[in-house]
């Protein structure tokens, strides 16, 4: 009896300890959160003229920014604009490179001390608005974003963020292999009959004529151009098994078959830029970041870029983007508002584009950058016809395993593939 | 007297392990119950879990997985399929090669015996995630593997892209059917969201790439256990058989292999938890392709809960892993039993007395 008492009263002991111990990590991470408690004790300064203003434009706040940078170049782009901005507002912002961006985000929700302004993937947005996590707001000069991209960042009518920047693809071509074959400027291939005509031309023993990133982000240009998508305007439901999705299919697939088209894995590529490089292919359709690798791992190839070929719906190509987050919970959204405006400005946003090469979500920056960067004319015409990326929520697992299926391109059952999309994202969407 | 002097010993015996207890309570206990709580809720990952607006939502998550038809459903059997193959792959291959490994390092004779030793456990120590890098490049299709492949006039395979099941490979090189239209009786009945088809696909050729890089890399670990245990063998033992006449082989089965019976079923044991939670590589190399053929129960949990947000259907996969991980380790202990023992020891949790075997606690 004595032993059971001694044995209750160290349980006793040691859930209290564990009790305590949880009470001081609340306690620990509420002294080093850099938002609140930060800010209050700026304000009280008396510099800021003696008294505690709830207001909080007021500037001296202490903002917490999480990127998932590229590089060096783009740190520092980013942090120089953050710098700005803070020598302009009185306020300070801590930029964070993150090594793994969703895991980070996500730590920073359950915590409730997320960080207060972030990049978010489009396709994380969905997930996150239903979630609750985003503050929705709307920068300044919204209309000037490209209509899909503000469509990409709305969720149930609500528009949630402001587009960063973005990505088109376009269709890159082999110089060498281009004269090779015979063919000259007046052969650009226009429409998809062309194209498929086209790589037929360039496929040699050792080349194939395109060489095709897997998945849904590279053969959906195809579905765009056949007037297409996914899913339906408001991505409530999905429409993956109509006759404009399957007909984009089936050009890659036909093409794939024939022999002008090769998924880059079969011809022991990561990616298409890969397949590009090595010139086991003579054309590919990838976006602007081509141009890095290109230059980087593959100097000596001489390309040339053009806008995607018309499909039989008109012009088609896929934007990708991110946005500028800002958490529900920061105590600080007026401030990270301020700062999302400063940081798409145009002139800022060409910024970015001269720092690391990304192009301006701002229609108003369109010219500029097309001034500055005419050998990626073809990118930035993308804007005006691409079509936004698939954000709505629940839909990771059901769009992954579309792109798992999709690796057997050239012989899946096409039908039965869309088909099997329409069912699962339809569980997800809720009919 | 006295027994206020045990009573001491005890408070005594508590304080020790107190710091082990909490530190264990916070970062082990709490934490799981917690993800168990998490697995019945409608947690989205925002605020704490313990927060009022988190609703209690009975089995949901789990009947998705389990009982559903649906991707989820679809997703968790494919992982369990492909881990299954992997365990079966795995396991006996590393304990045999372990105990080949440690069984020549042990003799007294052999020249440059530390050095054979500290050259087999060395994959043992180097991080998982810089061999997976290393493996990445040797296995490409112009890699080093197939360019020896090719020496020895193999056309090797494009390894981490390709989804075709061993077993379906085999069955095509023999006639007994065509990957590209596989029979109908297999690929049109269904159990649990997969065809049959599907379910004896066996390990993809990216799988057994995977397989093979973690043989060689735990192996070594193995090694070290059976060393240990074989250096515990008496000589005299060894001496008498020899005596006796039995020849080296009879000598291994008879003499060593029962001595090495405890340390047999923690080899397994370990092999059998490590390998059903294999995580690591499929994170670094495959994300689960190609074809969802190296997604794992662990990495589907992974990505179920920080890529698609459901926090709650995640913490279900890791639940049912554990109960799938207990059940296969609980039989493998029965049938690793001692025989002799086995009489007055029906249950491992039935024990009146603390093993002998503790050491595979």
């Amino acid at each position: 009896m004595k032993h059971r008492n001694l044995t209750l009263t160290a349980l006793g002991v040691t859930t209290a300890l564990i009790l305590a111990a949880c009470g001081g990590d609340n306690d620990d991470s509420g002294a080093v959160e850099p938002a609140g408690t930060v800010a209050e004790s700026t304000d009280a300064e008396p510099s800021d003229g003696g008294t505690v203003d709830a207001e909080p434009s007021d500037g001296g706040a202490e903002l917490t920014m999480l990127i998932a940078s590229s590089g060096d170049a783009e740190t520092n782009a980013v942090k120089a604009a953050a710098e700005a901005w803070s020598a302009e507002s009185g306020n300070s912002v801590d930029v964070l490179v993150a090594t793994d961006m969703n895991q980070e985000l996500a730590q920073g929700f359950a915590s409730g001390n997320p960080p207060d302004i972030f990049y978010l993937d489009a396709s994380r947005f969905g997930d996150n608005a239903a979630a609750g996590n985003l503050f929705a707001y709307t920068a300044e000069g919204s209309d000037d974003f490209y209509e899909s991209l503000r469509e990409t960042f709305t969720f149930e009518g609500t528009p949630y963020c402001a587009p960063k920047d973005f990505s088109t693809l376009a269709l890159q071509i082999n110089d060498d292999a281009w004269a090779a074959a015979g063919l000259t400027d007046d052969d650009i291939p226009t429409n998809y009959d062309e194209l498929a005509d086209v790589a037929a031309q360039l496929t040699t023993a050792d080349q194939v004529g395109l060489g095709l990133g897997s998945g849904i982000d590279r053969a959906g240009a195809f579905v765009v151009g056949n007037g297409g998508w996914w899913l339906n305007q408001d991505s409530t439901a999905p429409t993956a098994n109509t006759p404009e999705v399957l007909a984009g299919m089936q050009y890659v697939q036909d093409n794939i078959d024939a022999g002008n088209f090769a998924l880059a894995s079969s011809i022991d590529a990561g990616w298409g830029g890969e397949a590009f490089g090595t010139q086991r292919a003579a054309m590919t359709v990838e976006g602007n970041w081509i141009r890095g690798a290109m230059t980087n791992d593959y100097p000596d190839v001489g390309y040339t870029v053009v806008e995607l070929p018309e499909g039989p719906a008109g012009p088609g190509t896929l934007q990708f983007t991110q946005c500028w987050g800002i958490a529900a919970d920061s105590d600080n959204t007026d401030q990270a508002v301020d700062l999302v405006n400063f940081l798409t400005t145009p002139d800022q946003q060409m910024a970015f584009a001269e720092g690391f090469g990304v192009m301006p979500s701002r229609q108003a920056a369109a010219a500029d950058y097309e001034a500055l960067f005419p050998e990626n004319a073809a990118f930035i015409a993308g804007g005006e016809y691409g079509h936004g990326p698939i954000s709505a929520p629940g839909l990771d697992a059901v769009v992954a395993d579309l792109n798992s299926q999709l690796e057997a391109i050239g012989t899946a059952d096409l039908e039965s593939v869309l088909a099997g999309f329409d069912t699962n994202a339809t569980a997800e969407l809720g009919g | 007297m006295k027994s206020q002097n045990l009573g001491r010993q005890a408070r005594a015996g508590w304080l020790f392990t107190a710091p082990m207890l909490i530190v264990l309570g916070v970062f082990l206990v709490l934490p799981i119950i917690l993800a168990m709580w998490v697995s019945v809720a409608d947690w989205t990952g925002r605020g704490s879990p313990l927060n009022p607006d988190v609703n209690y939502v009975g089995l949901e998550n789990y009947r998705s997985l389990v009982t559903e038809p649906g991707l989820d459903r679809q997703d968790f059997m494919t992982s369990l399929r492909n881990t299954f193959y992997y365990v079966i792959g795995v396991v006996p291959l590393q304990t045999v090669i372990a105990l080949l490994l440690a069984n020549t390092v042990n003799q007294r004779y052999l020249k440059g015996r530390s050095w054979f030793r500290t050259a087999f456990y060395f994959p043992s120590v180097v991080s998982s995630v810089a061999i997976s890098l290393v493996f990445l490049f040797l296995f490409t299709s112009t890699g080093a593997v197939n360019q020896f492949l090719g020496v020895l006039g193999i056309d090797g395979p494009s390894w981490f892209t390709d989804p075709r099941g061993l077993i379906h490979m085999i069955g095509d090189s023999i006639g007994l059917w065509s990957i590209d239209s596989p029979p109908n009786a297999l690929a049109d009945n269904d159990v649990l969201g997969l065809s049959f088809w599907e379910w004896f696909s066996g390990p993809s050729v990216a799988l057994t790439a995977i397989m093979l890089q973690v043989v060689w890399t735990t192996a070594g670990t193995f090694m070290l256990m059976f060393l240990a245990a074989l250096q515990d063998v008496p000589t005299e033992v060894e001496e008498a058989a020899m005596v006796d006449g039995a020849t080296k082989w009879e000598r291994f089965r008879h003499v060593t292999l029962p001595h090495l019976r405890p340390t047999l079923l923690l080899v397994i044991t370990l092999g059998i938890i490590g390998t059903w939670q294999v995580f690591d590589q499929m994170y670094i190399m495959t994300q689960g392709g190609p074809a969802k053929t190296t997604l794992t129960p662990a990495y589907l949990s992974y990505s179920t809960a920080f890529n698609g947000n459901n926090w709650g259907q995640g913490a279900a996969i890791a639940f049912l892993l554990f109960l799938l991980i207990f059940v296969l380790t609980t039989m493998q202990r029965i049938i690793l039993r001692d025989r002799d023992k086995s009489k007055r020891r029906t249950w491992p949790w039935q024990r009146t007395q603390p093993s002998e075997q503790g050491v595979t606690a």
